[in-house]
């Protein structure tokens, strides 16, 4: 009841929901950083899943986070020369 | 052998230094022996905030150059003779000392002491990393505001890259009346994205200026609102289970009357 009275007095609109809501898109990109040895360790291990199933090029391989608007992806660019043809 | 407990918050002005008096001085009270170490070095303040600056002689350069003795260093508090303070040099830059250097300097001092708590500079720089260094457990202050509490997720994440786990938030500066008209970020909200055990809140009370300006920790006032909330924070890190001081105020009279104050200011 008087949640509600102050309401009607006040009729602003919530202005911590819209804090919340940047505080969150704002912290994914923050939380979204590979240091340079994660980002290395990780590639290391990609060519090695990668190359039981394919022949890749491994200079050529590219690997980023790419951050959008509200999320952020892992991208990879993998130059393949052979596939094989059973493991 | 006693704990080091590290204050640190990333962003500045949100009441680090403030926070360190008044838990250091509040554990002091009940009866620890407590070292407040200002690793601010350039820009100390905690010998204002504890109203000790009047008393420095040597700091905590002088310490580890090996000028002095860590206790001609140690300034005794004027109220409890179980209270320390290590001042920061004021002339000399953050890297005058190293992460290594502060680690054996901490270790000295929890030999003597049971608390060993370090204020640390704003920022994520070489005065964080010395200040951090030595620590044992860190607190992480934060007040509800976007900035402060995104650089205080920034600090979770450096801790973590240090192997300093599981720090534990205070959150400053609450207003209930703005909590209650959904203006600011509740507790809630914020240990929500946070993800980190909350240790206290401390609602924005005026008398925190008043015994600054006094160089009196507001723990060492009965009356005080935000006095009692590091009471509550100095025992629930003792290992007391102490219930968070309600934001929303129960009186229906004082609600009635702040929403009267309301709508007359408005019109």
């Amino acid at each position: 009841m008087l949640e509600w009275l102050s309401r009607l007095f006040g009729a602003t609109e919530q202005s911590k929901d819209k804090a919340k809501e940047r505080l969150r898109l704002v912290l994914v990109h923050d939380r979204a950083v590979l240091s340079p040895g994660l980002l290395d360790a990780l590639r290391e291990e990609m060519i090695h899943v990668l190359s039981k199933y394919m022949e890749i090029d491994e200079k050529g391989l590219e690997v980023n986070l790419n951050r959008s608007d509200e999320s952020v992806a892992l991208v990879a660019n993998i130059p393949v020369r052979r596939v094989k043809r059973k493991l | 052998m006693g704990k080091s407990i590290v204050v640190t918050s990333g962003k500045g002005g949100v009441g680090k230094t403030t926070a360190a008096a008044n838990i250091g001085t509040g554990l002091a009270q009940i009866g620890r022996r407590v070292c407040l170490v200002d690793a601010d070095i350039g820009l100390r303040n905690l010998d204002v905030v504890m109203g000790l600056e009047n008393r420095i002689v040597y700091d905590l350069i002088d310490v580890v150059e090996g000028n002095c003795r860590i206790r001609s260093a140690l300034i005794k508090d004027k109220r409890l003779e179980n209270l320390f303070l290590l001042p920061a040099a004021q002339t000399r830059e953050k890297d005058a000392v190293s992460p290594e250097q502060m680690q054996v300097l901490i270790e000295d001092l929890k030999k003597e002491f049971d608390y060993v708590l370090v204020d640390c500079p704003a920022g994520i720089e070489q005065g964080f990393k010395n200040a951090i260094a030595g620590a044992d457990v860190a607190i992480i202050v934060t007040t509800p505001e976007v900035s402060a509490v995104r650089d205080a997720d920034r600090i979770v994440g450096l801790l973590e890259a240090s192997e300093l786990y599981d720090p534990q938030l205070i959150i400053n500066r609450i207003r209930p009346d703005m909590v209650r008209k959904g203006d600011m970020m509740t507790t809630e909200d914020i240990i929500d994205i946070l993800a980190i055990k909350l240790l206290g809140i401390v609602p924005d009370d005026e008398s925190i200026i008043v015994s600054t300006n006094r160089g009196e920790p507001s723990v060492l006032d009965k009356k005080s609102l935000s006095g009692q909330a590091f009471r509550n924070i100095v025992r629930r890190l003792e290992g007391a289970s102490v219930p968070f001081m309600p934001i929303e105020e129960r009186s229906v009279v004082k609600r009635l009357l702040r929403m009267f104050n309301n709508v007359s200011g408005r019109s």
